[in-house]
């Protein structure tokens, strides 16, 4: 597979990764952004797009998907270029000091500087708070379906209200043996149709629907055999021998603690000078790093983004003078941003 | 001034005064209450403040909204009494609250 090339790889696209691309756009950096979920924001998408954030400069009030949509459009001059749904997995120095990345699907992205935005992690699958669950996953446990076979001729128990947990259970029923959707209460966050389609299936007695939460499973070396589940009604065991469950998403540091960067309780720890972490050439900023006096504003992400943009300069483009400029009165900077008169 | 009392998973009890329109959750984090993990920082939006309601307040206290229940969806042995505590303000008529934080969040 052919790698591809870049200045600079921003690992996570939230609105401190957006704005490095402006920063660094400035000085003629081309970036390459590479985010776990489908879209650009992070947490202002994924967690609160609808709330109103009050400390943006500037803004009094301003949704947190609207502070995304405005910095994209701030960006775009630049033309910043995404890998969505993807985790950078490995990360390695090459000879020439520069850094070659592998994400979980295998591409290869080559940069001369890394920066990591990943805020307060990469969004992965939260373990539902079933007793003993570790023991099952992997093997009869999964949080996606990579291939609909796994689940051919066998008893599914699938847990969650949401899209995600609606969807399989329409989907898989075909192919499982018997599908069980297990959901606290009768009301559901999906959407309405694929909830009529479902009971329409239950009333025809092709899948079952519990009311209640799953309360222990059985089953040995990895293989489940029964999930308990406890409703209104007490508790009832149900044959299942795989499971899918639908908790939505945690934010975990992931494959981060294996770049040989040093961390501090999940945090990587950087000057306050150039934002760079103990690896010359990889920066930390926005949530994920850490120095005296440290706040987690993104207003304190935007200032560090600038900062970092002067180091990454002299590493991209080594030897050559820095000028500082303003927007406002730099014609090259305006050339840049196309605004140009 | 308003009385909010939290008892610990172990049974610690911890008296608090809260003011009016502050939710909850504030005043666990603010008291460092065990159990309050609050990560999304009172968004409705990861269901880590969940608390047990104690039953003679339940009424007072009021049932949650959708986007709460939505939430509730992700805790841990979701009860009946169950609220996230991000979403309950604190006004006069809570004056002597009580409420259970739960064995683990989520």
């Amino acid at each position: 597979m052919s790698s591809i090339k870049t200045d600079v790889l921003i690992v996570g696209a939230g609105p401190v990764g957006l704005f490095a691309v402006f920063e660094l756009g400035l000085f003629d950096m081309k970036c390459h952004l590479v985010d776990i979920l489908d879209r650009p924001g992070g947490q202002c998408t994924e967690l609160y797009p609808e709330k109103p954030i009050y400390d943006i400069p500037a803004w009094p009030s301003i949704s947190a998907q609207g502070l995304v949509d405005k910095l994209m459009e701030q960006i775009a001059p630049f033309k910043p270029e995404f890998s969505f749904n993807r985790m950078v997995s490995s990360l390695e120095r090459l000879e020439d000091g520069s850094f070659r990345a592998t994400t979980d699907e295998n591409e290869v992205i080559e940069a001369k500087v890394v920066v990591i935005a990943a805020g307060g992690g990469s969004f992965q699958p939260k373990r539902p708070p079933i007793p003993g669950i570790e023991a099952y996953e992997g093997t009869s446990v999964f949080y996606s379906v990579r291939r609909m076979e796994e689940f051919r001729g066998h008893d599914l128990v699938i847990v969650g209200g949401g899209d995600s947990a609606l969807d399989w259970t329409l989907n898989l029923q075909p192919v499982a043996k018997s599908v069980t959707l297990v959901h606290r209460r009768p009301e559901f966050r999906a959407a309405p149709d694929s909830v009529n389609k479902m009971f329409a299936l239950q009333e025809l007695k092709e899948l079952d629907f519990q009311v209640g939460q799953v309360t222990g499973l059985t089953g040995t070396d990895g293989q489940l055999n029964s999930a308990t589940i406890k409703g209104p009604d007490g508790e009832v065991e149900v044959a299942c021998t795989r499971m899918l469950p639908f908790f939505g998403l945690t934010m975990k540091l992931g494959p981060i603690a294996e770049w040989g960067i040093n961390l501090h309780e999940n945090l990587i720890p950087v000057d306050t000078e150039k934002f760079e972490t103990s690896t010359p050439g990889i920066f930390a900023i926005g949530d994920i790093n850490s120095y005296p006096g440290k706040l987690k504003l993104i207003l304190s992400g935007f200032h560090e983004a600038a900062l970092m943009a002067q180091a990454a300069k002299r590493i991209v483009s080594p030897g050559e003078r820095i000028v500082f400029q303003y927007t406002t009165s730099s014609t090259s900077l305006q050339k840049k941003l196309g605004v140009a008169g | 001034m308003t009385k909010l009392t939290f008892v610990a998973f172990d049974g610690t009890r911890f008296d608090v005064e809260a003011e009016n329109g502050s939710t909850v959750m504030e005043n666990a984090i603010r008291n460092a209450v065990p159990g309050i993990e609050a990560e999304c920082g009172g968004a409705c939006a990861c269901a880590t403040c969940h608390v047990y309601v104690d039953e003679e307040w339940t009424e007072t206290v009021g049932e949650p909204e959708a986007m709460e229940e939505d939430m509730l969806d992700f805790a841990y042995d979701v009860r009946p009494n169950s609220r996230l505590s991000c979403q309950i303000k604190v006004r006069d008529e809570l004056d002597g609250l009580v409420v259970q934080v739960p064995e683990r969040q989520g």
